[in-house]
C-alpha cells in the first residue's frame, strides 16, 4: 500500500509538472502559470501524514528545479515546497477539511512558496527582478492556484485518502 | 499528574489528545533535514558555477522529462493551433516550408540592416558574407516554457543531441534572434532566451557598426525590450536603427543575426556609456517554430535546411 502511495504521488507530480510547462504556457498571464506541483503537495499534506507530505514537497520541488526548461539554481523550489508542505500539514485538522479551509491552505501555501522562491532569488542574486515584478508574480500565481483548486484538489485528496493505510482501515 | 491518577477517563482523554496532536504536528527534525538538504543543493549549485555537480542530475531528469514534454506539447498543439487551422496544416511539410521562408527572410533582414553591406565594403567579398550565414538550420518546436515564478526565461525545444545540437548554438526564428542552447539531452534542448536578465549578447548597430552588449530586461513584453550599452561612448546610436549580433568564433552567437530595433536612447553620464532600448524582432510570448544554427553538413536525425535553402 505504501509503495502504491509513493507511486501515485510520484505520478501526480510528473503529470503536474508536464502539464505546467507544456499546456499552461498557452493560457499563461504574462508568463505566470499555476503551480500544479504545489497543489499536489498541498493535497498530500491535507490528507496523509506529515512526513510523507514533507518528503513529497522536497521531491516535487527538486523535480521542478531540475526538469528542463528550468535553469535557476537548484534547490530553491525544493526549499520553498518543503516549507509549504510543512505549513499545510500544520494547518490540517483531524476532521475532513472544509472547502474553505482547503482554499485557504492553498492560498497560504502558494503565497509562502512563491515568495520564498523569490526571496532566495534575491538573496542569491540569481536573476535581478524588481520588487513590483515580484509582487505581481506572487499575487497572480496565488490567484491561479486558488482558481485551479476546485478542479485539482478534490480528486487528488480522494486518491491520497484511499491509498492511506491508516485511514483506509477505519 | 499524580494527583489526577484516579481520574482514569480524564487522563486517557488527555493522552488521546496528545497522540492526536503529535499525529497532526509534522516532525521538525525532518523539516530541518530537508531544509538543510535544499540549502546544500543550493550551495553546491552556486559554487559549482558552469560545471555544477548537479549538471548530470539535470541531464538525467531532462532525458526522462524531455519525451514527456514533447508528447504533451504534441497533444496540446492541435487545440492551440485551432485559430490558425485554416491557414496551415500542422505537419512536417509545412514546418519545413516555414523554416525555408524564415531562412530567406532572415537573410533579407540582415541585408536590410546594412550589416552585410558595411562588412562587404570594409572587409570581405561577397562569398565570405554569404558564408557567415552559411550554417544550416535544424528546425524544432518549442515544447515547454519556464514559468515567470521560476524567474528564468528558458524554453525547451524538441531537438537534441540526436539532431546535431550542442551547447552554445544560436537559436533563431523567422523574425530574428531567439537565444542560445544551454544544455542538450538526446531529444530535447534547453534554450536561454535573450530576454533573460542573465543573457548578454554582443550586439552591433547596423548602420554605424558600433559594438555593444545587449542584455535581457526580464519581461516577456515586447515593448519592454532589451538593453543595449555601446562600448564607445562617443557614438550615439540612432533611433530605428537595427541591432544585429556581433558574433565571434568562440562566442555562442553567430554573427549577423538581427536582434531588434532601437526605440529609445539614453546617455548615462555616470557610467560614461550610451544606453539604448532595443525592441526585439521576436515575439517571445508566441514562440513556436525555431531554427538552431548548426555547422553546415552536420549529422542530424531530421531534415536540415541548408544555407542555400535546399533541404537535406
Amino acid at each position: 500500500m505504501s509503495y502504491l502511495r509513493w507511486l501515485a504521488a510520484f505520478a501526480a507530480v510528473v503529470v503536474a509538472l508536464v502539464v505546467q510547462v507544456s499546456l499552461f504556457p498557452h493560457l499563461a498571464w504574462h508568463g505566470i502559470v499555476p503551480n500544479l506541483c504545489l497543489l499536489v503537495v498541498v493535497a498530500a499534506a491535507l490528507t496523509v501524514e506529515a512526513p510523507f507530505a514533507l518528503v513529497l514537497g522536497f521531491a516535487a520541488g527538486l523535480t521542478l528545479d531540475l526538469a528542463p526548461p528550468a535553469d535557476h539554481i537548484a534547490g530553491r523550489w525544493a526549499l520553498a515546497l518543503t516549507v509549504a508542505a510543512f505549513l499545510a500539514a500544520r494547518m490540517r485538522q483531524d476532521v475532513k477539511p472544509t472547502a474553505l479551509a482547503v482554499v485557504g491552505t492553498v492560498a497560504a501555501a502558494s503565497f509562502v512558496a512563491t515568495s520564498l522562491f523569490a526571496l532566495t532569488g534575491v538573496l542569491l542574486d540569481d536573476p535581478t527582478m524588481s520588487i513590483a515584478g515580484l509582487l505581481e508574480v506572487v499575487l497572480v500565481a496565488l490567484v491561479w492556484d486558488v482558481l485551479l483548486t476546485p478542479f485539482v484538489l478534490p480528486p487528488l485528496m480522494r486518491l491520497f485518502t484511499r491509498l492511506n493505510p491508516q485511514w483506509a482501515a477505519q | 499528574m499524580g494527583t489526577l491518577g484516579g481520574h482514569d477517563g480524564r487522563e486517557r482523554r488527555w493522552t488521546g489528545l496528545d497522540r492526536l496532536e503529535s499525529r497532526n504536528r509534522p516532525p521538525r527534525s525532518l523539516l530541518v533535514a530537508l531544509l538543510l538538504a535544499s540549502i546544500t543543493l543550493i550551495t553546491l549549485d552556486v559554487s559549482g558555477g558552469g560545471s555544477s555537480p548537479l549538471e548530470p542530475a539535470r541531464r538525467v531528469i531532462g532525458e526522462a522529462f524531455g519525451p514527456a514534454e514533447s508528447a504533451a506539447a504534441a497533444a496540446v498543439r492541435p487545440f492551440t493551433a485551432v485559430p490558425a487551422w485554416f491557414r496551415s496544416k500542422d505537419d512536417l511539410a509545412d514546418e519545413v516550408r516555414d523554416l525555408e521562408a524564415s531562412n530567406a527572410e532572415l537573410r533579407g533582414q540582415v541585408e536590410l540592416a546594412g550589416f552585410d553591406r558595411n562588412r562587404l565594403e570594409q572587409y570581405d567579398g561577397l562569398t565570405t558574407a554569404a558564408a557567415d550565414l552559411g550554417s544550416a538550420l535544424v528546425p524544432a518546436r518549442v515544447v515547454a516554457l519556464g514559468s515567470r515564478q521560476s524567474q528564468s526565461f528558458t524554453v525547451t525545444i524538441d531537438a537534441g543531441s540526436a539532431a546535431g545540437l550542442g551547447p552554445d548554438m544560436t537559436v533563431v526564428n523567422n523574425e530574428g534572434l531567439v537565444g542560445r542552447v544551454l544544455r542538450v539531452t538526446r531529444g530535447t534542448a534547453t534554450v536561454l532566451l535573450i530576454t533573460d536578465p542573465d543573457s548578454t549578447v554582443g550586439g552591433r548597430v547596423g548602420s554605424s557598426m558600433e559594438i555593444g552588449f545587449v542584455t535581457g530586461s526580464g519581461s516577456l513584453d515586447q515593448d519592454a525590450g532589451l538593453d543595449l550599452r555601446l562600448v564607445d561612448d562617443a557614438s550615439i546610436p540612432a533611433r530605428d536603427d537595427t541591432v544585429v549580433t556581433w558574433g565571434s568564433a568562440t562566442g555562442p552567437y553567430a554573427p549577423g543575426v538581427p536582434v531588434g530595433t532601437i526605440t529609445e536612447v539614453y546617455t548615462s553620464l555616470r557610467e560614461a556609456s550610451q544606453r539604448a532600448v532595443v525592441k526585439p524582432f521576436v515575439d517571445f510570448s508566441a514562440l513556436d517554430v525555431v531554427g538552431v544554427m548548426v555547422p553546415s553538413g552536420s549529422e542530424s536525425d531530421r531534415a536540415v535546411v541548408e544555407a542555400d535553402g535546399s533541404l537535406r
